[in-house]
């Protein structure tokens, strides 16, 4: 295990993997192949760059009301105060207590629409519209004071909004 | 009972200060110490058996069971749980890393994050899903894995988060297990990832595979396909058994040596991409903040790291003499190559004998004899790993890399020993 992984340059070569501990072993090829449409379901994955955003729209004014109702009793009023994360606002990353929300830590908006879509409210995960989805990220945004109250969220508009820690990670992987 | 030999005395000279002892002390001479225990040795030598006619032998025992269960005498062997009140299956539960020998940690006692709960998955609805950057998108059920060839593998699996409480500034008081007892170590059989990769054949760009568990977050993270293809394991055993409902039932992903939450439980999808998805739980948590503001991200292999585990917090000792103190050591990067301990707070340190065996990415038991004074001592253990890594000193860590990271402590731990035998957590 101590050993380098030369395999690690494949990609850039485009070849294929092989295991470095020798052969791969042979298969039954059992799986199935899935459909388009069946993927499409299952996939809740959204990527930086917008990739796997469905359609519809919202805005901050939208959300406020679905986050009183569906998120305030756990996350407190204005994403602060309650029992679960702290959701808004909070100290820099510089300071002795640093708070890691969203406005100060989080480096992409399109994180906030892909964890609320998949987990959110955790009481009742899956429950929200794709358009409440939206809704309830452009209030998140909004009141961290990224976005205005009236900018539509959808899968165009929130791939391009700027987060203010976007630079602030050192990838250690792969190797720098 | 073997007498001592001349060479062997030599072992009852201290290798290091506070009284630490030649590791191979108990190896040689075992039978002759195993007669001074923690009891006063006196009484142990002369007793009379207490119950010469104890009522368990005067009567047909229980008769039984199909599935076993611990002594109910063993019932403080258990999870210490944290979690959240608002919503209590969001959360943790510590191994007790300080009630248990060996390397094995029992099924039952593994660490547990759970996010939103553990799901009671029907195994016949269960499917794995291989999609994205591959020729062929593949649906695979629990009973197609089933049929694939296996692989078994010891490893440990630690929680990024493990040992948080030692970025703390006051060292905490806890039980050493219920402090650094997210990490836990399993036999995981399964299929190498690598064999169901091959069948849906990667495209040359996928570098990543997002991989999402069936519970209620659907928690998704990045991983490497160099790691996937290397020595991931889609486990479907644990310890012999399938794998528990807490552990990922009915399949789970492990990546040896490497941060836990990517050792995905309740598998339910594998998204083969040439990016990173920038999950949540990649990018706001399991991510080190630094004094700079900056944060360390994809810090994916777990350090070097030990602990002693006997004596510890919440134990005593009883009186000066012969103790034997004993541990756990790990690597993500490899196999551990060496324990040193010390009882002077760091100033000297000896060699511990580590038990057989001795395997990449796992619990390593570590174990030195000490001839404890009486007197105020500090017990330490270092470990070396065989790619050079070593573990910091507590002051060394905070150093390069502040007290806000949240993540990866992997810092000497230190034990206070008073006096009167009790033993408390130091910053030392
Ligand atoms: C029943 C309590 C509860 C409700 C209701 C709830 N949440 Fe959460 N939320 C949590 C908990 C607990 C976590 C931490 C989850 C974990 O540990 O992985 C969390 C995490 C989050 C996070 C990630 C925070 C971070 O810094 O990593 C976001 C964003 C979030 N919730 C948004 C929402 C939104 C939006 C709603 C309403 C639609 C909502 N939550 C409703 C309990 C709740």
């Amino acid at each position: 295990m101590s050993t380098p992984r030369p395999f690690l340059l494949l990609p850039l070569l485009g070849l294929i993997y092989t295991p470095v501990g020798g052969v791969t072993p042979e298969g039954p090829r059992l799986g199935r192949p899935a459909a388009a449409e069946a993927i499409a379901e299952w996939n809740l994955n959204v990527f930086p760059d917008g990739t796997g955003l469905p359609p519809g729209s919202g805005t901050a004014v939208e959300g406020k009301p679905i986050y009183e109702r569906r998120c305030a009793a756990c996350h407190g009023a204005e994403g602060g105060g309650g029992s679960a994360d702290e959701l808004a606002g909070g100290n820099g990353l510089t300071s002795a207590h640093a708070d890691k929300t969203i406005g100060t830590y989080w480096p992409y908006a399109t994180t906030v629409f892909d964890f609320i879509r998949r987990a959110m409210p955790l009481d009742a995960p899956r429950s929200l519209s794709d358009g409440e989805v939206y809704a309830v990220t452009a209030y998140l945004l909004h009141i961290n004071g990224i976005i205005g109250a009236g900018d539509p969220m959808n899968a165009n508009s929130l791939p391009r909004v700027m987060m203010p820690n976007r630079d602030g990670f050192i990838r250690l992987y792969p190797k720098p | 009972m073997r007498k001592l030999a001349q060479s062997d005395s030599d072992l009852l000279s201290p290798v290091a200060g506070g009284g630490l002892l030649d590791r191979r002390l108990f190896l040689k001479t075992g039978l002759v110490f195993g007669a001074a225990t923690l009891l006063p040795s006196a009484a142990a030598a002369s007793a009379q058996p207490i119950d010469a006619k104890p009522p368990w032998m005067l009567r047909p025992g229980a008769p039984f069971s199909n599935y076993g269960e611990p002594s109910p005498y063993e019932n403080k062997t258990i999870r210490w749980i944290a979690a959240n009140a608002k919503a209590p299956a969001n959360g943790i539960s510590w191994t007790p890393l300080h009630r248990l020998e060996g390397i094995i940690t029992p099924s039952g006692l593994h660490f547990e994050r759970h996010h939103n709960g553990v799901p009671q998955i029907e195994p016949a609805r269960h499917r794995l899903l291989i999609h994205g950057l591959v020729r062929k998108p593949l649906f695979f059920s629990i009973d197609d894995l089933l049929r694939y060839p296996t692989v078994s593998r010891l490893c440990f699996i630690e929680c990024g988060g493990n040992s948080n409480a030692g970025w703390h500034e006051q060292p905490m008081q806890a039980a050493a297990g219920y402090f650094h007892g997210l990490a836990s170590c399993s036999e995981w059989s399964g299929v190498p990832l690598a064999v169901l990769l091959e069948e849906a054949g990667l495209e040359p760009g996928a570098t990543w595979l997002i991989a999402e568990g069936a519970d209620a977050i659907a928690m998704n993270v990045s991983i490497p396909v160099a790691k996937a293809m290397d020595d991931a394991i889609l486990a479907l055993y644990q310890n012999g058994e399938r794998l528990r409902p807490e552990n990922g039932y009915p399949v789970r992903l492990v990546l040896p040596g490497w941060e836990g939450v990517l050792n995905v439980k309740w598998l339910r999808r594998l998204h083969a991409a040439e990016a990173p998805v920038m999950a949540r739980n990649e990018t706001a948590k399991y991510t080190e903040l630094l004094p700079s503001g900056k944060a360390r991200q994809f810090t994916f292999v777990m350090d070097a790291k030990s602990l002693i585990t006997h004596p510890s917090p919440g134990m005593s000792l009883n009186g000066a003499g012969l103790y034997q103190i004993t541990g756990l050591a790990w690597s993500g990067g490899g196999k551990v190559s060496r324990v040193e301990v010390s009882a002077d707070g760091g100033k000297t340190w000896a060699a511990a004998a580590l038990q057989e065996p001795v395997l990449p990415q796992c619990f390593t038991r570590f174990r030195i004899p000490w001839r404890w004074s009486g007197a105020p001592a500090i017990l330490k253990s270092r470990a070396f790993d065989e790619t050079g890594r070593v573990q910091p000193e507590r002051s060394a860590l905070l150093a390069e890399r502040g007290s806000q990271g949240y993540f990866h402590y992997n810092a000497i731990v230190s034990w206070a020993v008073a006096p009167d035998g009790t033993i408390s957590h130091v910053y030392a």
